[in-house]
């Protein structure tokens, strides 16, 4: 066994209704989708976000497209038009999801996502 | 009819109108517009709270600039929901812009009957409609203060009355999202109501163009540094088969990127149960969906399932909810996270002392763990800069003035070198909060006041 963050296996996306965001995670590979299913519950999402998210979480399984969805009552500080948080519609919670670790075994333990090259950025600011 | 071709290009009130450019030039049946969002009511509220003409997306005209050319001559049709609270005041705008360009002999069509405000005492009483709040289960005697808009979110009907009658441009309120684009595939494909799985697939599809660039790479959590012209990234079209089978493409030659990824990005996002996701027309199962990559930034979606709708509308309440102010400071290196907090410490106590009264207080990190709060582990080493954002809620807008002035004078008197950064006149401007309360309400009662008003500019 070995201990990595989801950001080493999964894509995310966040969306906001109301007080609830909601963040689904993307797996790449059937193998994947069967470790997050079994190891990203919705009471380690709970308590990962801690007093972050106030209700109850919910997880739904989309497996035509190796997602899980986790909608999470209570995170958004009253919601967009009420809530006096910078990242009021919860854009930043797909992140902080991926922040998670979980045990995988020895086989994915070196699994690395690829990290970005922004080099024509560098081109386009040293204008 | 063979193939429809349908369009999605505005996915809120702000986006870039440039984009629709490359879609009409594509050639498309049907360009969508969606501009709404919860947050966007709130905003069109305000508008309409300061001159009663507004309460509709101001952007309307500059998207229908560039449409008006290829609606004049036949070759598209433009469906938005840019109404807002008053799309009746959207489509005089619209009517102006087309008369301003020289269009004419078109029809525009607006939708009325979302807007519920000033029925919502009769519609409550005795209970009738309860309006429980919708996440929460509390009941509406907990609503906090007078309604200031009340929008039902309704579905593709009325949109496609009015394509049957003609209009080449349909601009709706509350319409929601999918349904935007569900409509000129019921009214091109002749689908039934009770066709479920064909609405289903529609919803999906409309689900998929609702927001624009997020299809084809915006907000993209893959390789996103690698898409081709992340600064003019296009937006995506749908050809839909009658038996709802799909196809998601981008403009010819354009950046960005349409994949199996990209849409399954998008296909979750706001989305709570994927099997049952509830649009006012069919709840879609998404999880039904079978995505197949083909050539040239192509995905066909295929196989989706649908049962029957709910009796009921979303819809959408608010109230006033006080007034915010906020303000954010720089600390620079050493101990620039403790400087940031004992300098939240301070205006705190500085506000009591001025007796001012701060109802809600929030203080974020900016740079340690504002946007991740409780899942950003400790650490133990020290962040090169801090920026401190402090943000309070007030009963009125000149309190929550006040309170970010209290910050100015640390200036001179904060924690050493020193509070930086705060930018031009930040701090002391308020702005209105407002609760939104989403609820149901039965759509017979709603139904009953919807209409297609029809008016052909001459």
């Amino acid at each position: 066994m070995a201990r990595i963050p989801l950001r080493e296996l999964c894509g995310y996306r966040a969306g906001d209704k109301g007080d609830i965001a909601n963040v689904a995670l993307f797996a790449d590979d059937d193998e994947t989708y069967a470790l997050i299913v079994r190891e990203v519950t919705d009471a380690r999402v709970k308590e990962h976000f801690g007093a972050m998210v106030h209700g109850r979480v919910d997880r739904y399984e989309a497996a035509n497209v190796r997602a899980l969805n986790f909608v999470m009552q209570g995170a958004l500080g009253g919601g967009g038009p009420r809530s006096l948080r910078a990242d009021s519609l919860g854009k930043a919670l797909g992140g902080a999801l991926v922040r998670m670790e979980i045990d995988v075994p020895e086989s994915m333990a070196d699994r690395r996502r690829p990290r970005p090259d922004v080099s024509w950025a560098d081109e386009i600011l040293s204008d | 009819m063979g193939e429809v071709v349908i369009a999605g290009g505005q996915g809120f009130y702000g986006d870039t109108p440039t984009a629709v450019d490359a879609l009409l030039a594509e050639g498309v049946d049907y360009l969508c517009l969606e501009a709404l969002a919860e947050l966007t009511l709130a905003i069109l509220q305000k508008d309409r709270q300061r001159d009663e003409s507004r309460g509709y997306t101001r952007d309307l005209p500059a998207y229908l600039a560039r449409a008006l050319p290829f609606v004049a001559d036949g070759r598209t049709k433009v469906i938005t929901n840019a109404g807002g609270i008053n799309p009746t005041a959207a489509a005089r705008a619209a009517i102006d812009t087309a008369r301003k360009l020289g269009v004419n002999g078109i029809t525009i069509a607006t939708v009325v009957g979302d807007d519920v405000l000033t029925r919502l005492p009769a519609l409550h009483s005795q209970h009738a409609q309860p309006f429980a709040h919708l996440d929460t289960g509390e009941p509406f005697d907990a609503f906090p203060g007078p309604p200031l808009f009340a929008s039902a979110y309704l579905g593709a009907r009325p949109i496609v009355d009015a394509l049957a009658q003609g209009a080449d441009i349909v601009i709706t309120g509350r319409v929601a999202d999918a349904s935007l684009f569900l409509a000129p595939l019921v009214h091109e494909h002749g689908w039934g109501w009770d066709d479920w799985d064909r609405l289903a697939a529609g919803i999906l599809v409309g689900h998929l163009l609702e927001c624009s660039g997020q299809s084809i790479g915006g907000n993209y959590s893959g390789d996103w540094w690698a898409l081709p012209n992340p600064w003019d990234l296009p937006y995506p079209i749908a050809s839909v088969d009658a038996d709802g089978t799909a196809v998601i493409s981008k403009p010819r030659g354009s950046g960005g990127r349409v994949s199996t990824d990209t849409l399954r990005h998008q296909l979750l996002y706001e989305v709570h149960d994927p099997a049952r996701y509830l649009s006012p027309d069919v709840v879609a199962d998404f999880t039904s969906a079978h995505f197949e990559d083909l050539a040239d930034n192509r995905v066909r979606i295929s196989g989706v399932h649908g049962t029957p709708a709910t009796e009921t509308y979303k819809l959408l309440l608010s109230a006033h909810a006080g007034w915010a102010g906020e303000a954010r400071v720089a600390f620079a290196w050493p101990d620039a996270y403790e400087k940031a907090k004992a300098t939240a410490a301070i205006l705190r106590k500085r506000v009591e002392l001025a007796a001012l009264e701060v109802d809600e207080w929030l203080v974020e990190y900016w740079g340690v763990n504002a946007l991740g709060g409780p899942t950003v582990p400790p650490t133990t080493s020290e962040p090169p800069e801090c920026t401190l954002r402090v943000a309070w809620r007030c009963a009125d807008q000149r309190t929550a003035g006040l309170v970010g002035r209290e910050l100015v004078p640390l200036t001179l008197s904060a924690p050493p070198a020193g509070m930086t950064g705060a930018g031009r006149g930040a701090g002391t401007s308020a702005t209105e909060l407002l609760s939104i309360w989403p609820t149901l309400i039965d759509k017979s009662v709603v139904d009953a006041d919807v209409r297609v008003v029809l008016e052909e500019v001459k």
